[in-house]
């Protein structure tokens, strides 16, 4: 085959299958074997907890129903019936959102075995869509951590070296994008879980504007700061899915009323010919330089280059009050954690644990929540209720919310200099699996987040794509576009702007530079079966 | 040992009461506070809820309008303003009945505040409360405790829960510390526990039964000694659901508190439970302003916005208060004020109104409701209202009276069939062929046979004493079975005897 069907983008796949060349059920199975062939086995059968010795990108594979919806497709087709634009399009959905008839997990053992008896909004709208959904992917704990290393479901491998984190907290859907497991992926970013783990496995997240996706079925971690969005491997195919799953849903209060936007035009305009020419691009002095990998900072400038050269004209821009950003992320993340997490007790679903001896409906809470909740969890709910103690609460949430605004202030600041602004997704590459010791330093993980948490506190889009590799590794660097709430369009615009540049110059997506996944997954299973014998 | 409670009036010798009211208010709105669920009462456990009122994971709340609506309206009838803008919160604790072991409730910006409702006590005198505010929130499930003594946690074995309630509208109104009410607490108590009932209900926002837990009062009582200014400690007595409850709570609260601070002893923050059984309280858990809920503003929920159009829409919508509206019926009927009372506790303000508006005079209207017609209800053990009787009823009955077609004997009769329901009053009288006799014939024949019986009393109405004709009509009437014309009746006699009526 000269061009296998899952190295496919989703746009061109969609216009494949429009023309009748490829079936959906061709296109699902194709991706249902590439899962299979590098998602790996048990380390233990017994014992999830460790993981596969392959990506370990799916919790959960959903293999009949993708394949029946594929079928469905394929013979309204061949009736001549008209199909929205990704209709057969196979998509992966993290399993922070519900679906009906699959599991839906958090990656956590507190929901382990329980099934929705509904669907989230965006599980509706792919539905809708007609796009079979290949299955659910892994992540940190609720969505909580920066490498999938949180998973109580064992951590998600990176495609590009399997014994380095695939980021987090949206690593499962990441590395399925980029191990060519599925050409689109649901994610959710509430301080850089789409963005950043995009940056580190060479694809292109999107965190939306706050509100222009429904959170209706999507576990809350914390809600003032969550936002879905897609995952994919070109920014085209992002605004794509962007468009199947955005708009109103008057089941979100804080849903905004704005007509979808046409993402998917920008994107196009953006790759067109001259298409930056003349686009104000804000560059962050807050976010980069100190404390960026060197790799990082140098990938990071030639894309200023870049864009320079076509057209775009490069502005400093200053947001001193980032400083306290992060500090300001941890308190409110954490406090809406410690209260979105509380429902969690065993007693109307998911785990219960019944104590010895007489079991109160305390004792029964307790331990359900002591033995359902890893570390990382438990740490920001214990962070969390503090922040909101009383004689706490004004020192802590209160002045974390006023730190908020000044964030906002700034970017509002810079935007009046900057139709854009740009900045490395991450401060570095993939790190190893294992390689940061939390226990002894959370803050260090919680570093990889200083370049995306800013939107999340002002709301506002944002998008990562590869910007290359790191000399020094080998590794996918990010790069980071950020607009205002609401124009959505124009990360999308600067997005597939740069990426045409950038594509240019390497002859090809990025991908190509990497090994064959699936050989390096079959390598990596055999040392680890050498290893453990 | 110091007893339990000091009396009544000891303890008003020597203490000011101050009280505090929160009463909580079940909306009856067609949907729950924050979700789609149906809000209905007494279905089958577990029936009215959806993803969201079983807090499940993903799910996020949508404020019912209608409920804010209802708010607005409580607000301005309790002459509170409105906030232009307001906030919801979360209060969280862990409890069963609660799903998301948080509350979603206003915390420090209540959609209503700075209120006042004057109340009128038994002497006639009024009293205004303060009210702090009026908020919303949402109800929590219902628990019911199994194996244990009466239901009551205490040795329970499981814990049943029914999510039916979880998520039902709630306003909360909360008082000012109310003072100056010296022996007529109690009164008062009940006196506020009855207006807001009544307003709610007049407003049509909430169905107000209590027995149902629609109006549930916590009750605030502390003590300071005569003349001071300084408030005491205060025991918060939970959901007391009958407004004698309430009357009986404060008063018992005030010789326990009285006894308590006799002796010497502090009294304790707590939460307290009535008991109707042994008309006491007993100690619930301690509580103390400490408690901590961790509110912070809910973040799924944006905040609530009211117009100065719409708070004046709805403002100009409001039904009459109930207070005015009992001012305006007493000095258009004119009845004295015990009758009014009469009529206001025997719950037939309506009915009354309604039978005058009909064509009734308002004297007419008072006799049947009050007479025959509570009879009736006290009879059968039913309110007034609940009787099958209206006011077409009442003035159709009244139209034969005066037509002189029944008697009021009769009426009382029809009456009794109206309840039985056996049709209108007009209807019965056909039916059961109870008109009043007036055919000469046969009522000539009866005055013969009592003439013939009672040679001494017709001797007495031919020797002037013309008041003797009653001992003559009443074998009449009895000979009719009460339908003949008493009227006639007498006519007939004095006819028959030649003498002038």
């Amino acid at each position: 085959m000269s061009e296998r069907i899952v190295e496919l983008s989703a746009a061109d796949l969609a216009a494949k299958l429009a023309s009748g060349e490829v079936s959906s059920v061709d296109a699902v199975t194709a991706h249902l074997e590439q899962i299979e062939a590098t998602d790996g086995t048990p380390l233990d059968a017994q014992d999830r907890s460790r993981g596969t010795d392959g990506l370990n990108a799916f919790l959960h594979r959903n293999r009949e129903e993708a394949l029946d919806v594929a079928r469905g497709v394929d013979e309204a087709r061949a009736k001549g019936e008209q199909l929205p634009e990704l209709a057969g399009v196979p998509v992966a959905v993290k399993d922070l959102i519900v679906t009906k008839g699959q599991p839906t997990t958090a990656a956590s053992r507190m929901l382990e075995g329980w099934m929705s008896p509904y669907d989230g909004t965006v599980t509706r709208k792919l539905r809708a869509a007609r796009m079979p959904i290949l299955g659910k992917t892994n992540l940190d704990e609720f969505a909580m951590g920066s490498s999938t290393e949180h998973s109580a479901f064992g951590p998600t491998r990176n495609p590009w070296d399997l014994r380095k984190i695939p980021g987090g907290s949206g690593g499962g859907s990441a590395a399925a994008v980029s191990a060519f497991q599925a050409p689109l992926a649901l994610g959710t970013d509430t301080g850089g879980s789409i963005r950043q783990p995009a940056a580190v496995t060479g694809t292109v997240g999107v965190k939306p504007t706050y509100g222009s996706v429904s959170r209706y079925g999507v576990i809350a971690m914390a809600s003032s700061l969550d936002q879905v969005g897609p995952c994919s491997r070109t920014v085209l195919d992002a605004a794509l899915l962007h468009e199947v799953v955005g708009g109103h849903d008057p089941a979100d209060s804080t849903s905004l009323t704005d007509p979808v936007g046409s993402y998917a035009r920008a994107a196009r305009e953006g790759s067109a010919e001259g298409g930056l020419k003349g686009l104000r691009v804000g560059v962050v002095q807050q976010l980069s330089g100190e404390g960026f990998q060197a790799g990082v900072q140098q990938r990071f400038e030639e894309s200023l280059e870049l864009l320079r050269a076509a057209g775009a004209e490069i502005v400093d821009v200053q947001t001193p009050n980032f400083e306290y950003a992060l500090g300001a992320y941890y308190l409110i993340m954490s406090s809406e954690v410690s209260s979105n997490l509380a429902k969690y007790d065993g007693v109307r679903f998911g785990l219960r644990v019944t104590p010895e001896g007489t079991p109160t409906i305390e004792k029964v809470m307790s331990a359900s929540r002591a033995a359902g909740f890893g570390d990382e969890v438990k740490r920001r709910i214990i962070l969390g209720t503090y922040a909101l103690s009383a004689g706490y609460y004004d020192a802590y949430y209160g002045s974390a919310q006023q730190v908020r605004t000044l964030v906002q202030r700034d970017f509002a600041a810079a935007f009046e200099k900057a139709d854009v602004l740009i900045s490395p997704t991450a401060p570095t590459t993939a790190f190893d699996i294992g390689g940061v010791d939390e226990s002894a330093d959370p803050m260090q993980m919680y570093l990889n987040d200083i370049a995306t948490i800013p939107t999340n506190l002002a709301g506002i889009p944002a998008i990562s794509l590869p910007g290359g590799l790191a000399p020094e590794d080998g590794l996918p660097v990010g790069i980071q576009f950020m607009a205002p709430a609401r124009e959505d369009a124009r990360v999308y615009r600067a997005g597939a702007g740069l990426e045409r540049l950038l594509t240019e110059q390497w002859g090809g997506p990025l991908w190509r530079e990497r090994a064959d996944v699936t050989a390096t997954v079959r390598d990596f299973a055999a040392t680890a079966a050498q290893g453990g014998k | 040992m110091s007893q339990d409670v000091l009396s009544f009036e000891e303890a008003l010798e020597r203490f000011d009461p101050v009280l505090g009211f929160e009463v909580h208010v079940e909306l009856n709105t067609k949907t729950k506070m924050f979700d789609a669920a149906p809000n209905t009462f007494g279905d089958e456990p577990n029936t009215n809820v959806t993803p969201v009122s079983l807090g499940l994971p993903g799910v996020l709340p949508v404020v019912n309008g209608k409920a804010v609506e209802s708010a607005i309206k409580l607000g301005l009838a309790l002459n509170c303003s409105i906030a232009q803008k307001c906030h919801f919160a979360r209060k969280n604790y862990f409890y069963p009945d609660t799903p998301k072991n948080f509350q979603t409730s206003q915390f420090d910006e209540p959609i209503a505040f700075d209120g006042h409702l004057d109340l009128e006590l038994e002497d006639g005198t009024e009293f205004r409360v303060e009210i702090e505010r009026a908020h919303m929130e949402e109800d929590a499930g219902k628990l019911t405790h199994m194996g244990g003594d009466a239901g009551r946690i205490q040795n329970a074995q499981y814990s049943l829960v029914d999510y039916n309630r979880a998520g039902v509208p709630l306003i909360e109104i909360v008082t000012k510390p109310i003072v100056g009410a010296g022996e007529r607490a109690p009164e008062l108590a009940r006196a506020y526990v009855a207006a807001i009932r009544e307003i709610v209900k007049n407003l049509g926002i909430s169905d107000a039964r209590m027995e149902r837990g629609n109006v549930r009062c916590d009750a605030n009582v502390s003590l300071m000694p005569k003349g001071a200014t300084q408030f005491g400690t205060r025991s918060e007595t939970k959901n007391v659901n009958s407004l004698r409850a309430v009357e009986r709570t404060v008063r018992y609260e005030i010789q326990r508190h009285a006894a308590v601070l006799a002796a010497g002893v502090k009294v304790t923050q707590e939460t307290r439970f009535w008991h109707e059984d042994t008309r006491s309280t007993t100690a619930g858990r301690p509580k103390s302003d400490a408690d901590d809920y961790r509110y912070f503003p809910e973040p799924d929920l944006v905040p609530v916005v009211t117009t100065a159009d719409w708070i004046e829409e709805l403002r100009a919508s409001l039904p009459e208060p109930p207070a005015e509206r009992r001012k305006r019926l007493k000095a258009d009927w004119g009845y004295t004020d015990e009758e009014f009372r009469d009529v206001v506790n025997a719950g037939v303000l309506d009915e009354i109104e309604q039978t005058i508006a009909a064509g009734a005079s308002a004297a007419v209207a008072r006799k049947w409701w009050m007479g025959e017609i509570a009879r009736l209800a006290k009879q059968r053990e039913v309110e007034i209202a609940d009787l099958p009787v209206t006011p077409a009823h009442v003035v159709e009955l009244n139209g034969l009276i005066d037509g002189g077609k029944i008697n009021d004997k009769l009426a009382k009769k029809v009456l009794g069939f109206v309840v039985e329901g056996e049709g209108t009053p007009a209807e019965i009288v056909e039916s059961r062929g109870l008109a009043v006799v007036s055919d000469d014939g046969a009522l000539t024949a009866a005055v013969d046979d009592a003439m013939a019986q009672m040679p001494d009393v017709v001797e007495k109405i031919k020797g002037g004493k013309v008041q003797a004709v009653g001992a003559l009509i009443g074998p009449v009437m009895k000979a009719t079975r009460g339908q003949a014309d008493a009227g006639r009746v007498r006519q007939i006699i004095l006819g028959k005897l030649g003498v002038q009526g």
